[in-house]
């Protein structure tokens, strides 16, 4: 597992020497409708939570996108490794018979 | 040499399994493998992106006070602020390829980076910002549209969402245009003039012809581009030709002729000449685009410093308060 946001980027750390002026980055999830989850739309940079909202607010719900906004700083998120991609999802591979597919049930029978 | 799949002789497993993987038509997403010269590709032309929607803001800007009904003020606004989204849209794709956003706008800034000429041409009367809607975002939603389906996933999902608003961008131009084609013959010639002065650079936003374009092959192999200029240029000219005709304006190109055999408008040379200096020397206004870029963001840096200073204050005083 490595520690750095869903998008990106690739590598850790600050990327320039000197006195930070970059507002932190933010990960932005939208609500579009009740009865969705929230979805990632994107991000952005904002000094706070509360500045990440509004931001948010004017960037990614201008025409009635959004019901409910999550905003989460982008360092926080813990992303699985592309490289373990193969390990991590095998398990799944070869467990056919979790799929319904996997057994035959005669045509006579409905409702299955 | 490049074959079509744009695999190359010498290429590292690495490397024809990236290619492979974009010859299946799969995304390519951030952390994923990929080579340094399609990373660096990526953060140009998306970074270029970016700083023609933010830079594309002025000539509009230039009329936000003097638009002639609170309607039009109102419309205008929208769309300008659509433009910053897009523009926000596009950075945050850069920066998932480790662009900083500082690093960027610096580029901007200090003349490193490129941004569309179109925008460095001014906008001298009302009828301009209708030419803008129906001609530029006409000729963006063209490339944008063919951009939905780049390789790199973040790219392709911010075009999308930028797609979806572009549209009213384009149809509010176009009624501009159409009230002063409809109105006195002042008004109509004014809607004459815009198009005489926007028609040409709106065709040199596709770029240099096929033949003469640099990166072309690579990028087309990488799925960065899906579709060459002259084939976007084409598609734009023939969307656009009958629209003016229904306006009773004139296309100003003297050769402009319709091919009943191919079905396509075909156009008179492009003044290439003007095109680079543009792109080399700013054109009439670019000076200016950038001085006034610099000095929103220089003072704005108090804000920016400030909401900084206010947050890290707020974040200290949480964590006493936790401690005691
Ligand atoms: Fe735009
Ligand atoms: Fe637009």
């Amino acid at each position: 597992m490595s520690q750095s946001r869903s998008e990106g980027p690739r590598s850790e750390g600050p990327r320039s020497e000197g006195p930070r002026t970059e507002w932190p980055l933010w990960e932005v999830f939208v609500r579009s409708r009740q009865g969705l989850s929230h979805k990632h739309v994107g991000s952005l940079h904002a000094p706070d939570a509360e500045m990440a909202i509004q931001n948010a607010r004017d960037v990614y719900t201008r025409r009635q996108e959004g019901q409910s906004i999550w905003v989460v700083p982008s360092a926080e998120i813990v992303a699985s490794s592309p490289d373990d991609k193969g390990e991590l999802f095998d398990p799944a591979n070869d467990k056919v018979y979790r799929h319904p597919t996997f057994y035959s049930v005669p045509d006579a029978v409905e409702n299955m | 040499m490049t074959n079509v799949t744009g695999l190359q002789a010498g290429e590292s497993a690495e490397e024809q399994a990236f290619q492979a993987k974009i010859d299946r038509e799969e995304r390519i997403e951030p952390k994923d493998w990929m080579p340094e010269g399609y990373r660096k590709t990526l953060v140009r032309q998306i970074s270029q992106h970016a700083h023609s929607e933010i830079v594309g803001m002025l000539p509009e800007g230039n009329w936000v006070t003097r638009a002639p009904s609170l309607k039009r003020k109102a419309v205008l606004l929208a769309k300008i602020q659509d433009e910053a989204g897009h523009g926000l849209y596009l950075y945050s794709a850069a920066e998932t390829l480790d662009a900083s956003r500082d690093e960027m706008t610096e580029a901007l800034h200090d003349g490193r980076a490129k941004y569309s000429s179109i925008f460095n041409y001014p906008t001298l009367s009302w009828a301009d910002i209708g030419a803008i809607g129906w001609l530029v975002d006409g000729a963006a939603i063209v490339n944008q549209v063919a951009l939905c389906r780049c390789s790199y996933g973040p790219y392709a999902r911010a075009m999308e969402r930028i797609c979806k608003e572009e549209s009213f961008h384009q149809r509010q131009g176009y009624e501009i245009m159409m009230v002063l084609a409809q109105g006195t013959p002042e008004q109509k010639e004014m809607a004459q003039d815009a198009l005489n002065r926007w028609w040409g650079p709106a065709l040199m936003m596709f770029g240099p012809h096929d033949s003469n374009s640099v990166h072309s092959s690579r990028n087309m192999a990488w799925k960065i581009k899906r579709r060459s200029n002259d084939d976007l240029r084409q598609q734009f000219i023939d969307m656009t030709v009958p629209q003016a005709e229904y306006l009773d304006l004139s296309i100003p190109d003297p050769d402009l002729t319709w091919n009943e055999e191919t079905g396509h408008y075909e156009v008179g040379p492009i003044d290439w000449d003007e095109f680079e200096r543009v792109v080399k020397g700013g054109g009439p206004v670019g000076r200016e685009r950038i001085r006034d870029r610099r000095r929103a963001w220089e003072e704005g840096a108090w804000v920016r410093e400030a909401a900084l200073a206010h947050a890290e204050k707020r974040r200290q005083r949480k964590m006493q308060a936790a401690a005691e």
